[in-house]
């Protein structure tokens, strides 16, 4: 990790305000990733790692309100900038790639004709020369025949290849910063090694930052050289994917890998986590909002939070740390 | 249904509007079912010595050409006017959800058949079709209801169709012939309760324009005779004195006809933000 | 048929299942099942489709299973995966008799289920004897029925329960599924991912099903309830003495559970075996692509993993001489194009379709 991260989220907290109360979405979450690093946010649903990334891209639904945080992005904070400014850096310096690519595309416009337009709008490009530039896109996410495929509309192609367009598409400014969002969710596991062999190496490539956000901790390990793991808005631990796999020191996170089915896993062997989340609309919310369901818990689990940090970087938030 | 209430309370108190349509609904409700013990007057009473007197403090409303007081006229055809539209809503409904959910659901020479005779109405200017219908098979409310009906039946059956055709490749309906289930039942105790809160809010959105349609078809003769108080014959009855300046025997019976056509429509908008399932967490 | 002509009837027939205990006929049996379906009609063809016979247009074909044969034996629990348009869904399908088959049998216990067509099997006397649990809870629960009726539905048509009987045997598989008797009362859209799954499994199981098929019932769950879900159904299987056929694109969960695999590719069973072998010595080279792209931070990084190139052949009127998987495969030669490879033995109970199998076991994954 560089000495000035790509992206710093500091304290971050997110509301949403709905009927039956206020969800308190995210507390104090805080990371940072570094230029060239690949980082996963790793949780089951409801922990939060998605709303992270929406507040981050400032494109949180208009019920959620950032009460609190910093997202510091060379130099300047994403969450003061106006809708203007914030939309600009999207295009060029933010990118983001969905979970469904084909929603995610305009059905009615062919791929090529999409990737030019963003490299006319965010990149300068002539509308001449955003043509052949798009095909180069194409070709650099591994479309076979990306001349022809270039000319088709979104239906047209699987469900692979309108992720590697998406990719294309977020990658044609070369961003600083890429979030992917459960970017293989719902393709085959073939098609999913493919494409995020292709981010990695793309990451590597260009030196941007990557944030994966996944529910898969293999995948996240495989791919990710560091992990937060999420649980109902906190960042519970944030380590070396080495380090995390190897020991983990949130007991949420040792029962989230020992849940994970590995190649080697014995269905008897793997660990359930008893209990659900927190409802997070309640006012008295524990200052851990894990120590329900842990079985480590003891009184010093009631005092705010603490956040003990290795040498080597490994941060977890807990009184009691395995 | 504590859940469903509780959620008509939040939906009625976010939207006045829809507060509104639900207050308007039950003013013409109560008025349907106590009109003819509340009108101040006799309707059908005829007193030439008071013919056309404007609105005052003892005829609300005014008098018409003969005298009758326009007030009890306007109340006590609530009752009628609704039954009638009421009656055509449901057999529009009946026929039109049961069609067209066994149209979208079976497919092929069902649903050609009865696309087919929904076209076929709907090819007719609808209005034009009530008046052919009534006019042919006799001046009766019957008629008028069945006629109504008639128009009605393809909104409700293209409605259910296409709800229908959603849900015929669901999860739940496989597991319902895995369950053991035929396929008449499945259609009538799987795909029919889904659709029915999709339906209720057609019914009423198509209300307001059945009761527009029957006063209608009364307005041009066709239908209810005088002299039964109904809102489309006063209308009709009254348009003739409005240039003489009599504007009140026209107007009233119009108003009412209007509230009523606003009351139904606002109460759909509302019955769908009620049974919205998304709106509901 | 289309097989090429230089096969023999070595494919026909119920393949031998491996380490099979039990004696007798196998619990189902299914031979040389075929599923076409039409495609891409002219359009002024189905306009007319009333009026002029179909078949004066030859329609082009779609194999969406095409010549498949497996046996699954009392107690066994049998995997089958592959990606999406592979088939297994309509296989699934096939032999839980939503879905008739151009051509083949369905043997159930020795008897033939093919020939009932699909509309008449719901009131079939061996309609209870296949059930399914659904891979999407929800979309598979009735949203205007309660967890209560969703169980009973098929012990009120299937087994004629009423009254306290339904009552008492509704909350008995509440219990067995480890779901709340208090949240029988609720509908589908007031319970969790884990408490939905639990309904969707005791209603499967309702009406003692002989063979349980389980279309990928974790994929919509959280790790944490997946691993609770997949002890249940195995706790289940051995209490309740069913035979499962599970359909995963997840080969980790494959392979907690499965005693024999199905590899499927374009519609044909490229490589079958036990569980244990087929991972450790895959035979295809399709198989080797899926245990590659599983993701295992364990695995070295060094160590070359295959991956899959290129675009699948169309399903539609495919060649009956090239390999459905030519032009994906790594290896792909003159003679994969001159005839397909079929289901040939390699070992006791494991089979793969590549003229090259030989070489794909030597190399360890």
């Amino acid at each position: 990790m560089s000495a000035v991260p790509a992206l710093e989220v500091r304290d971050l907290s997110v509301e949403f305000r709905t009927r039956s109360g206020i969800v308190r979405a995210l507390d104090n979450v805080g990371f940072a990733v570094g230029k060239g690093e690949t980082a996963a946010l790793v949780g089951e649903s409801g922990s939060g790692k998605s709303v992270t990334a929406y507040a981050v891209m400032r494109i949180l639904d208009p019920a959620g309100k950032i009460t609190a945080g910093r997202a510091m992005f060379g130099g300047i904070d994403l969450l003061q900038q106006s809708e203007k400014d914030i939309a600009e850096l999207r295009g060029r310096d933010l990118s983001m790639i969905f979970q469904s690519p084909r929603t995610a595309l305009n059905p009615i416009r062919r791929v090529g004709a999409q990737l030019a337009d963003v490299l006319v709008r965010h990149a300068g490009a002539t509308s001449a020369g955003a043509r052949t530039q798009a095909i180069e896109m194409l070709k650099k996410v591994r479309i076979p025949d990306p001349e022809r495929r270039a000319m088709a509309y979104p239906f047209e192609l699987s469900g692979g290849m309108c992720q590697r367009v998406m990719i294309a598409l977020a990658l044609a400014c070369r961003p600083a910063v890429l979030i992917a969002d459960e970017p293989t969710t719902g393709l085959d596991v073939t098609t999913q090694a493919t494409i995020m062999d292709l981010i990695t190496e793309l990451a590597a490539e260009t030196g941007m930052a990557t944030i994966l956000i996944t529910h898969d901790l293999g995948l996240a390990a495989e791919y990710c050289q560091r992990i937060m793991v999420m649980h109902a808005g906190h960042v519970v631990e944030d380590a070396p994917t080495s380090a995390l796999m190897q020991r983990a020191l949130h007991p949420y996170s040792a029962k989230l890998i020992a849940a994970t089915p590995a190649a080697s896993a014995e269905l008897d062997r793997l660990a359930s986590i008893p209990g659900n989340l927190p409802d997070l609309r309640r006012a008295d919310l524990p200052p851990c909002r894990y120590c329900a369901r842990c079985e480590r818990r003891t009184d010093a689990c009631e005092q705010p939070l603490p956040r003990h940090v290795q040498p080597d970087g490994h941060a977890v938030a807990c009184w009691n740390p395995l | 249904m504590i859940a469903l209430l509780r959620h008509m309370r939040y939906v009625l108190s976010e939207n006045p509007v829809t507060l509104l349509a639900f207050a308007l609904f039950a003013v013409l409700v109560l008025a349907a079912v106590l009109g003819p013990s509340l009108t101040p007057h006799d309707p059908l009473a005829t007193d030439s010595t008071r013919a056309l007197q404007p609105p005052s403090a003892t005829y609300w409303f005014g008098t018409d050409q003969i005298g009758r007081d326009v007030f009890s006229r306007v109340l006590v055809a609530t009752r009628l006017d609704l039954a009638i539209a009421m009656a055509a809503v449901v057999i529009a409904f009946v026929f039109g959800a049961l069609g067209g959910a066994a149209a979208g659901y079976f497919g092929g020479w069902t649903e050609r058949v009865i696309s087919r005779l929904v076209d076929t109405v709907m090819a007719f200017p609808l209005f034009v079709l009530a008046m052919g219908i009534v006019a042919s098979m006799g001046n009766t409310v019957g008629n008028i209801v069945l006629a109504t009906g008639i128009i009605n039946f393809p909104i409700y059956a293209r409605v259910a169709r296409a709800e229908a055709n959603i849900r015929r490749n669901a999860g739940f309906i496989e597991a319902a012939r895995l369950s053991g289930n035929g396929e008449a039942r499945i259609l009538l105790m799987h795909i029919v309760p889904n659709i029915l809160p999709i339906m209720a809010v057609q019914m009423s959105l198509t209300m307001g324009y059945a009761i527009l349609n029957a006063a209608g078809l009364s307005f041009i003769g066709l239908g209810v005779r005088p002299p039964t108080p109904e809102w489309g014959i006063m209308v009709a009855e009254g348009a003739a004195f409005i240039v003489s300046g009599e504007w009140w025997v026209a107007l009233f019976p119009g108003l009412a006809l209007m509230l009523a056509v606003f009351c139904f429509n606002l109460l759909g908008d509302g019955f769908r933000d009620i049974l919205d399932p998304r709106k509901r967490t | 048929m289309t097989s090429p002509p230089d096969v023999g009837s070595g494919v026909a027939g119920p393949l031998p299942t491996a380490g099979d205990a039990t004696s007798g006929p196998p619990l189902l049996d299914v031979i040389e099942l075929r599923k076409r379906f039409p495609v891409g009609a002219p359009a002024v063809g189905r306009l007319l489709t009333p009026f002029v016979a179909r078949s004066r247009t030859r329609q082009p074909l779609l194999h969406a299973v095409d010549d498949v044969s497996f046996t699954i034996a009392r107690g066994e629990t049998v995997g089958l995966v592959g990606e999406s348009g592979c088939g297994k869904s309509t296989l699934v399908r096939l032999i839980n008799r939503l879905l008739d088959p151009t051509d083949g049998g369905i043997r159930l216990a020795g008897e033939e289920l093919a020939l009932i067509r699909a509309r008449d099997f719901a009131r079939s006397r061996h309609r209870a004897r296949i059930q399914m649990v659904f891979q999407d809870a929800g979309d598979s629960l009735n949203p205007r029925y309660t967890a209560f009726d969703a169980i009973a539905d098929p012990l009120r048509r299937l087994k004629r329960l009423t009254g306290t009987a339904l009552r008492a045997r509704v909350e008995e598989l509440a219990d067995l599924t480890g779901l709340p008797q208090i949240l029988l009362g609720r509908f589908p859209h007031q319970l969790s991912g884990g408490q939905k799954a639990r309904v969707g499994i005791a209603r499967a199981i309702a009406v003692e099903p002989e063979l349980l098929i389980l279309d990928e019932p974790t994929a919509a769950l959280d790790v944490s309830v997946q691993v609770v879900i997949l002890q249940l159904l195995q706790s289940l299987k051995q209490r309740l003495s069913m035979s499962y056929l599970f359909v995963s694109h997840d080969l980790n969960v494959v392979r907690l559970l499965c005693d024999r695999v199905l590899v499927m590719y374009l519609g044909r069973i490229v490589e079958s075996g036990p569980a244990a072998e087929v991972f450790a010595r895959p035979a295809h080279f399709y198989t080797r692509a899926l245990i590659d792209s599983i993701p295992d931070p364990a695995r070295s990084k060094a160590a070359p993993r295959a991956r899959l190139s290129g675009e699948p052949r169309s399903p539609i009127d495919p060649d009956p001489n090239v390999c459905r998987f030519h032009g994906r495969c790594p290896r792909g030669e003159v003679r994969c194009t001159q005839s397909m490879p079929v289901l040939r033995r390699l070992t006791a109970g494991h089979e793969a379709a590549c003229h090259f199998a030989e070489e794909v076991t030597a190399v360890p994954v």
